[in-house]
């Protein structure tokens, strides 16, 4: 370990707040990218459940006109 | 048969090659993201110019040399599909183009974070930079044309064209803001001249370079079923797929 | 081949004659923002000769851009692109001549504007021939680069501003070379250099965008 204390680790010589400021917007901006990814996902596969269960309920909505 | 099988066996089959790679990439990613950011903040030797601020090395180069990798890996996959006419290898075009902003904007603002304690001001017209933020215009513009077109396999086709343009001319770019940047400014950068690094600095940089590229590779094959899942969504494999997943 | 080369090109000017306002309109916005430089910098001669290269520079590359759309937008709404492709002849050498035409029709007549810019930003002789030079070079590059863009956003309703900045980030090598060389003349400094990577990019554009520009519209048009 080549800090002696958390604060010190923390001022990182003086610079924290650059050092501290670019580590945090690169993992804000890589986790903003997989959580787009798997929301994307969710979405892609929700809409094809959506879509499936309309034509499941248009399929059943005609057979029970038919059988009327 | 085979033929006829063929295009509908491609898709399905990329698709769940993708997610047979994925958790390795995503593993060795977070595990070398892990290692290599606890070893360059808080074990490895400050610099004896910059003192910690030199930590910002630890993303700023390899993003940097990651956006570059990025956009050629890209341009490799707008020739194959261009040249073999394989639909996944445009999806691969669309799918690390976005991936690859992230990293340029990273390398982007790291620099300019970089530069404020090092130069006094967050940002100077210094040639690696201002070439990086051109080719942030250029996978903003691979973006933008890909999101235009509604067509998406044309889609696909056009911003593999521009990505392969923008690779002929990204060296051309490079070059020239180089030779106007030793035109116009003689010595701001020296004191970002190299310092001379020790193995305790390196080791750290070369497993956040690994973790960059792993982190790459994951997002991509994640993008890229994305993408197969929307271009082929009234397949039967991908009924069975949303079918299978119920909770979601 | 040849023919074929000529005939297109002639029929592209015919059509743009008949039509000038499409070809005036960006040589008058070119005029019109290098008078704003003065109105928005102040009068100075001595500042004006400063920043005359990227003024010069900067507004041939927004003309250029606006001057763009009409290289494929009309002939693609009319059809006319999908009968060029169609033609027994390769059709990177078509888009060659109507690339020819374009700049013949745009570049040129800048050229031909180059001492009017010259007397309002108060050059002396030997910048106004850096920027002649520049601009004989320089411009065929920056249509060729542009046909690039238009072929890809042809096919999209508004590609307008998509335009721009497909084909902005692009133009800059040319930029970067041709200010260079006009301020390498206003200082008296030979400008060969400048002027030799600029035909350099010149050449390599003619050789390799007409395919760019083929593959693009195949794509576009389909």
């Amino acid at each position: 370990m080549k800090f002696d204390s958390l604060s010190a680790f923390l001022a990182m010589g003086g610079y924290g707040f650059y050092v501290w400021l670019s580590f945090a917007v690169t993992l804000v901006a890589l986790l903003g990218l997989v959580l787009a990814s798997i929301t994307t996902r969710k979405r892609l596969l929700r809409e094809v459940q959506q879509k499936q269960a309309r034509a499941a309920r248009r399929k059943a909505a005609q057979k029970l006109e038919n059988t009327l | 048969m085979w033929k006829w099988l063929h295009p509908y066996a491609k898709s399905e089959e990329a698709y769940r090659l993708a997610g047979l790679w994925l958790p390795w990439f995503a593993g060795f990613s977070l595990i070398s993201f892990t290692i290599g950011l606890t070893w360059g903040l808080a074990f490895a030797p400050a610099d004896y110019q910059q003192g910690d601020a030199f930590r910002i090395i630890y993303i700023h180069v390899p993003a940097a040399i990651m956006s570059m990798g990025a956009y050629s890996s890209m341009a490799v996959a707008a020739f194959i599909g261009l040249v073999w006419q394989v639909k996944t290898a445009d999806m691969a075009v669309a799918a690390i183009a976005p991936v690859g902003a992230v990293f340029t904007f990273i390398a982007l603002f790291t620099g300019a974070a970089w530069g404020k304690p090092m130069w006094g001001t967050w940002w100077v017209w210094d040639a690696r930079l201002t070439s990086e933020l051109i080719l942030l215009f250029l996978y903003l513009g691979v973006i933008a044309l890909y999101n235009a077109i509604s067509d998406k396999i044309l889609a696909g086709r056009a911003a593999g064209i521009l990505a392969l343009v923008g690779v002929i001319n990204l060296p051309i770019i490079h070059y020239s803001v180089e030779w106007w940047n030793t035109l116009h400014q003689g010595a701001t950068i020296t004191k970002f001249a190299k310092p001379s690094i020790s193995n305790d600095m390196l080791w750290p940089l070369l497993i956040m370079i690994f973790a960059f590229i792993c982190f790459l590779g994951a997002l991509t094959l994640m993008r890229l079923r994305n993408e197969l899942l929307r271009r082929e969504s009234h397949r039967p494999w991908v009924l069975k797929l949303a079918e299978e997943q119920d909770e979601i | 081949m040849w023919q074929m080369f000529t005939g297109v090109a002639r029929r592209e000017l015919v059509s743009a004659l008949r039509r000038r306002a499409d070809v005036l309109n960006p040589l008058w916005f070119f005029m019109i923002v290098i008078t704003l430089f003065p109105l928005g910098i102040g009068p100075e001669p001595a500042l004006l000769a400063r920043i005359a290269p990227g003024i010069v520079w900067v507004a041939a590359l927004l003309s250029s851009l606006l001057a763009l759309e009409r290289l494929f937008r009309d002939d693609f709404i009319d059809g006319t692109l999908e009968q060029l492709m169609l033609m027994p002849c390769p059709l990177g050498v078509l888009v060659l001549a109507k690339v020819l035409a374009h700049w013949l029709l745009t570049g040129l007549p800048l050229l031909l504007l180059s001492p009017l810019v010259a007397v309002l930003l108060s050059l002396d002789m030997s910048t106004f021939m850096a920027v002649f030079w520049t601009l004989l070079l320089g411009t065929p590059v920056l249509s060729l680069l542009g046909g690039i863009g238009v072929a890809l956003t042809v096919g999209i309703g508004k590609g307008g501003v998509l335009l721009s900045l497909l084909t902005l980030p692009l133009y800059i090598p040319v930029l970067i070379f041709a200010t260079s060389a006009i301020e390498a003349a206003s200082l008296g400094v030979a400008y060969n250099g400048q002027l030799a990577i600029l035909a350099a990019q010149l050449v390599g554009s003619i050789t390799l965008a007409p395919f760019a520009i083929s593959a693009a519209l195949r794509v576009s048009v389909n």
